[in-house]
């Protein structure tokens, strides 16, 4: 028995009373409670202990380009159903349900811009539409925003953001990388600047194929990156795994990443290094 | 090791070859059963093997007694000298390759190995490469290139190991420079699924000009217990993974993501190795014929638009 009882109630609010307005504030992974507004302005990173929230090509975007101009490219490429996938629910209801809850088609979005007046392709992959997963319609699109930097001769960016391939395109989904991997090889034989830069988490099909073939492969701090995903190591092994592992820190000390990049530099490390690459003194003969 | 679906036909087999003992052994007259019996166990293959569900035939792209891809090495090449190495970190023995002659003419023979008895298996880590593996695949291809000789990969792999050393040691990277670096290497490459086509450690050698899938394999994204796993939450949900996935040869052949098929003798590739390598030997004679014909340059942009036509999507 206890030594006091409460005789009456909670204090309560009734529902149409409460003010509290979860779009206002947002809590860091260490508890931390921050103003919304305050961490746009920081464009997404907690400035206390400098993670890195996840984004979406959207906010990429506004604020890579200019003025947060850019055209986008292949807005309304849609997925189908070539193999009439079908797990707890057909693959069309599972796609139609993603774009209605994230107002957005794919996996990925392409576009073009002026980055500190220097015009570039940039391709943004989006975790929320099934784990950002590589279908037909992330690799049509990598391909043509390639094909886009080849055929203006600008540099090209893109941003992985995915858990892999896309399971409900199977076969389709694997040939992706192949296909990617394919326009790639046709942009470093012409001699055009890829960047690709690795966000949490980057796995699978995608570190496979695209996310590692950059010029520059740069990786947004304490990501997760990685071929096979870390529960399918723990129980392939057996064993628990290192705390550190798959990290981008790892993942640079390794050997494969040129660096890691703060979200907030992100914009301006882009130009200098283009910069730079620009600045060469030709062969004189 | 027997197959469910294979016992059956075992079991006529075993009831014939006592008959013709039994006749051997004393005067009875038994040709006409014999004949009877020859006849209802091909039947019986027939109906079998024409009706096998997919989840069949990965129970026999896995098959202990398949051919591997030394064994197909050893049934069609009249020499062969392996090569070892990846020049950085080690041996892997979950990728072989080297240097071989098929009807006098060289080949760059390259593939996954697997092993048949535990000892074999745990030697060649059950077929599933480390890094070292795909650069070791990487460097003979280029030697291949340097020297003219048209390459051959043999792909057989549930994927790329998932290990912690792997991962250090960068097995994603090593896979996409693959795919990548085989889209421009100037001579001809023929690749063939013979067992298992497990995702990216599939694909890490699996960009050629011509791609092959024996009857009797599967080439996906995913193997079905992990597809299951992952979608159905266990992996009891395997056969109707197999299904979704559709990953046989006349599946990926009629989506347009391989060339062909290779025919295996009935019954499957591992009752007769003869005739299968048979199959084998020609399918790359006449294709690196077809593919000399063609001048580098255009060998490799066809190559690039093959696989850069595959997806289906809307817009």
């Amino acid at each position: 028995m206890s030594w006091f009882k409460r005789k009456e109630r909670n204090i309560t609010t009734p529902t149409n009373e409460k003010r509290d307005s979860p779009d206002m504030w947002f809590k860091t992974p260490s508890g931390g409670i921050m103003l919304k507004k305050e961490l746009v302005a920081n464009q997404y990173v907690c400035p206390d202990e400098g993670y890195h929230v996840r984004i979406t090509p959207q906010q990429y975007f506004e604020i890579l380009f200019d003025n947060e101009k850019f055209e986008e490219l292949d807005a309304n490429m849609r997925s189908k159903d070539p193999l009439k996938f079908t797990d707890s629910k057909p693959y069309p209801q599972r796609l139609e349900a993603m774009e209605a809850k994230i107002q957005s088609v794919d996996a990925l979005r392409s576009a073009h811009g002026s980055i500190n007046g220097q015009k570039w392709v940039v391709a943004a992959m989006d975790f929320r539409f099934i784990g950002g997963s590589m279908g037909s319609v992330v690799g049509e699109k990598i391909a043509r925003a390639t094909n886009y930097a080849l055929e203006h001769q600008i540099p090209l960016l893109i941003i992985s953001q995915s858990g892999g391939a896309r399971m409900m395109e199977a076969g389709f989904s694997l040939m992706q990388m192949a296909k990617t991997s394919a326009r790639l090889a046709l942009l470093a034989e012409a001699g055009v600047p890829y960047i690709s830069l690795l966000t949490n988490p980057t796995t699978g099909g995608v570190t496979a194929s695209f996310a590692m073939l950059g010029d520059f492969n740069i990786a947004e701090p304490g990501s997760l990156i990685g071929f096979a995903g870390p529960r399918v190591i723990r129980e392939t092994i057996g064993k628990d795994l290192p705390k550190d592992f798959q990290t981008a820190e790892f993942i640079e000390e390794h050997g494969f990443l040129d660096f890691i990049v703060d979200r907030r530099e992100l914009k301006s490390t882009l130009s200098r290094l283009i910069t730079i690459l620009k600045s060469r003194d030709s062969d004189k003969q | 090791m027997l197959l469910d679906f294979e016992k059956p036909i075992h079991e006529l087999e075993a009831k014939l070859k006592e008959m013709k003992e039994l006749a051997s052994r004393t005067d009875m007259d038994v040709t006409e059963a014999v004949k009877s019996l020859e006849e209802r166990i091909a039947t019986l293959k027939k109906e079998t093997f024409d009706n096998l569900t997919r989840w069949q035939r990965v129970q026999l792209a896995r098959h202990t007694m398949r051919p591997y891809s030394l064994d197909y090495i050893q049934l069609m090449c009249s020499d062969f000298i392996e090569l070892h190495g990846d020049r950085q970190v080690k041996d892997d023995k979950a990728m072989v390759g080297g240097l071989g002659l098929i009807e006098g003419k060289s080949f760059m023979m390259i593939g996954h190995q697997k092993g048949r008895n535990t000892k074999e298996r745990q030697y060649r880590n059950f077929g599933m490469p480390n890094p070292e593996g795909y650069r070791k695949a990487l460097r003979l291809m280029r030697i291949a290139e340097k020297f003219e000789v048209p390459i051959v990969c043999f792909i057989d792999t549930q994927g790329a190991y998932p290990g912690l050393e792997a991962e250090a040691r960068g097995q994603g990277e090593a896979i996409a420079r693959n795919i990548k670096e085989m889209f421009d290497i100037k001579v001809p490459i023929i690749c063939i699924v013979i067992g298992e086509g497990g995702s990216g450690g599939a694909l890490g050698i699996g960009v050629g000009d011509k791609v092959f899938m024996l009857e009797n394999t599967w080439y996906s994204v995913i193997s079905p217990e992990s597809c299951s796993s992952i979608l159905w939450r266990s992996r009891d949900h395997k056969e109707q993974a197999a299904d979704a996935l559709k990953l046989t040869a006349k599946d990926m052949m009629g989506f347009g993501l391989i060339d062909d098929i290779i025919t295996e003798p009935l019954g499957g590739a591992h009752t007769d190795y003869q005739t299968t390598a048979e199959n084998v030997k020609k399918v790359i004679l006449e294709e690196t014929e077809k593919l000399l014909r063609i001048n580098h340059g255009l060998r490799r942009y066809n190559r690039i638009e093959k696989f850069s036509k595959m997806g289906v999507f809307e817009e």
